[in-house]
């Protein structure tokens, strides 16, 4: 790995460190991204010009169109964008607290409580989409709460916090699954296609609640990330160096869980997210440091590309995009790798 | 990253070493006692009510009374894979964590279970099999394609495969190999009916056949990984300090990769994937007994079927006739007991 070349740039008074690589990585993401929404927005059954799409979206659009854009695929486009961010900067949030790469929502626990949450109003409740989105805010909320009261002692401790996360995920698993098995055929399956998280049906009262989110919470996060770094170091050189650990620690917490609850709610647990965009965000920069801002834009992208494909080989209410995240994101990452160990090789 | 090698209380003096080593050696005595017991008991145990006087008898003369049948063909063989698969499970955790250095890693870290699950998906989905006898096979070609892909992917070419790199190509292939199974489950609603009931893990429906088929892989793999305790000792040292110690890193890797395989995928095999054990036992285990792989491999083999078998009888009386998958019990009993733990001790770190 080369050394990592940072320039500090000063606007006043107002002073940043800017690590070249980084930048372009971002800007390369943004570029993409905007670039597949463009896409996205002009692909479906009914294919539009990039022209009739921004005709309507300024209001000067017929009705057919309108409705096309408006009603169907931006809203779409959106909660794909902002899902993305939220599960993205969340993973990349968690991993770094916990110094490990698997410390994403998925595995301790957070996502399974906003499952077991929203099971519990599918199979008991045969509840509609919006009890269903609201079970599955509250279960997570609870889980990472349970979580951090079961793991507390003197304080918050990452490690401790994992482990009690995974005892807690595998005892909502086993619930999840005995409720699958327990529910009727028509249930489970309702169930389970909750469970791979999509973006068919949802409309724009989904969108408001991740969209709040995602405003208020994401400059906090990004905000805090230069103490993400320093916290990486270890508590004590953390304390030495001015950062007051558990308030930030807290803060932290509770920006990840509630932006992974919210998004979970609004989609259903999107598979990879979390975990694969930190990581792949970091490989490109090949920075150290957690890159937040690459990280929500490669969660965006992940998530808006894999709707494309998914939209493209399925069809327009097709297979849940949870299905390609997990696809798309997990052969990247292995080529990404494998790309590393030619690079080695030769 | 705090690692020791020994356990904390072999600094001590030499007295004092002993009584460890003696304190260490009665527990893992009382807790294979612990096992037969809770042997005898799953034996003992079940939807027909066997006065266990007769139970005794019947297992040592098996004089062909539907007693005898109800024992010899369904209990014994069930009890048996218990132990087997359990010990499997335990010792593939513990050898998997030492082997990324990754408190985290469960022996499904490597693909292996999604492998076996994949291929037991298409195995219901394109090739008609029924039967768990039938799953047996594919499950075994899933697990050993995955595992082989994800070491590849994980062997960078100068530092061979560090913990790091095995850990995220195991969660890319887990990620990629998950999508396929949700694909085809939706796609093709009869088979999830059917794949549902698999992969919660069951000890239900298996007879010695499964037994026989699936013993030879444990065997090997269980003496695989014994043979494995000094080398991932001095693997905990890091990568550094263990070659300047004579260690022979890349073997330990390959060797620790086999035997994980060999376990774990004649376990999901047999009763399809059971995740909690392989993560949490181990885990406990090191905060019982320290680091020292001597102790935690045979310790992480004997109670790990303590918790499947445990398990499998609670949710045979719990609500008779029908059964709890074992799977479903083995969290609602492990997972209290293992947070309590994580809760009260200081932690050992990998």
């Amino acid at each position: 790995m080369t050394a990592i070349e940072e320039r500090p740039v000063r606007v006043r008074r107002v002073s940043l460190r800017v690590t070249p690589r980084a930048l372009v990585v971002g800007i390369v993401l943004a570029v993409v991204l905007f670039v597949l929404s463009a896409v996205s927005m002009t692909t479906g059954d009914y294919p539009l010009s990039v022209l009739d799409v921004v005709k309507t979206l300024f209001g000067f659009g017929d009705a057919g169109t309108d409705f096309i854009v408006t009603t169907l695929r931006l809203p779409r486009l959106l909660l794909a964008v902002l899902v993305g961010a939220a599960l993205a900067v969340s993973g990349g949030v968690l991993q770094s607290l916990f110094g490990n790469p698997l410390g994403s929502p998925d595995v301790i626990g957070f996502t399974e409580g906003s499952a077991t949450g929203a099971l519990l109003v599918i199979v008991l409740a045969h509840g509609g989409s919006g009890e269903v989105a609201l079970g599955a805010l509250v279960g997570g909320v609870l889980t990472a709460l349970a979580v951090g009261l079961l793991a507390y002692r003197r304080g918050l401790q990452g490690f401790r916090m994992i482990l009690v996360g995974i005892g807690v995920a595998a005892m909502l698993t086993a619930a999840n699954s005995y409720l699958i098995t327990r529910a009727s055929l028509q249930d489970a399956y309702a169930a389970q296609a909750w469970l791979v998280g999509g973006l068919n049906g949802r409309g724009w009262d989904e969108i408001w609640p991740v969209a709040i989110a995602v405003v208020v919470l994401l400059p906090l996060a990004f905000g805090y990330g230069r103490r993400l770094a320093l916290l990486e170091m270890g508590d004590d050189s953390a304390k030495g160096l001015g950062v007051p650990v558990e308030r930030s620690r807290a803060v932290l917490l509770a920006v990840a869980v509630t932006l992974c609850a919210i998004a979970t709610a609004a989609t259903g647990p999107i598979a990879f997210v979390a975990l694969a965009a930190p990581q792949l965000a970091k490989r490109l920069a090949r920075s150290a440091k957690p890159a937040l801002v690459s990280s929500a834009l490669m969660g965006a992208l992940l998530l808006v590309a894999s709707d494309l494909v998914t939209r493209l080989v399925f069809g327009e209410e097709g297979l849940p995009v949870g299905i390609a995240t997990g696809a798309i994101g997990g052969l990247y990452l292995m080529w990404l790798l494998s790309n590393q160990w030619r690079r080695n090789r030769g | 990253m705090v690692v020791s090698v020994s356990p904390p209380v072999a600094a001590g003096p030499p007295a004092h070493r002993g009584r460890a080593r003696t304190l260490r050696g009665g527990g893992l005595v009382c807790a294979v006692a612990l096992l037969v017991l809770i042997m005898l008991v799953s034996l003992w145990v079940g939807s027909k009510s066997i006065p266990f006087g007769s139970t005794w008898s019947v297992l040592w003369h098996n004089d062909g009374s539907a007693d005898a049948v109800i024992i010899h063909d369904q209990r014994l063989p069930r009890t048996l894979l218990g132990a087997l698969v359990g010990a499997a499970l335990g010792l593939a955790g513990a050898v998997m964590q030492a082997l990324t250095r990754n408190p985290l890693a469960d022996p499904g870290l490597l693909g292996v279970n999604n492998g076996a699950a994949a291929a037991v998906v298409s195995a219901i989905a394109f090739a008609g099999v029924t039967t768990v006898l039938g799953y047996v096979w594919f499950a075994f070609l899933g697990a050993a394609v995955a595992s082989v892909v994800v070491y590849l992917l994980g062997t960078a070419g100068r530092g061979g495969a560090t913990p790091d790199r095995l850990v995220m190509s195991g969660a890319a292939l887990t990620a990629v190999l998950q999508a396929y199974i949700g694909a085809v489950l939706l796609i093709e609603p009869d088979t999830f009916n059917q794949f549902r009931f698999w992969n919660v893990g069951s000890l239900s429906g298996r007879r010695a056949d499964v037994l026989v088929q699936v013993s030879p892989f444990v065997a090997v793999g269980i003496v695989l990984a014994l043979l494995l305790a000094r080398p991932l000792n001095v693997l905990a040292l890091g990568e550094q300090t263990g070659k300047a110690l004579g260690a022979h890193i890349g073997r330990t890797r390959v060797m620790g990769a086999i035997a994980v395989t060999l376990l774990c995928g004649a376990s999901t095999a047999a009763i399809g994937p059971i995740a909690f054990i392989g993560l949490a036992v181990p885990q406990a285990v090191r905060i019982l007994v320290g680091p020292d792989q001597r102790w935690v491999l045979p310790y992480s083999m004997i109670l790990s079927p303590v918790l499947l078998i445990g398990s499998d009888v609670i949710g045979r009386i719990l609500n008779p006739p029908e059964e709890l998958q074992v799977g479903i019990v083995t969290a609602f009993l492990g997972a209290p007991v293992f947070i309590a733990l994580c809760r009260r001790r200081k932690l050992a770190r990998l």
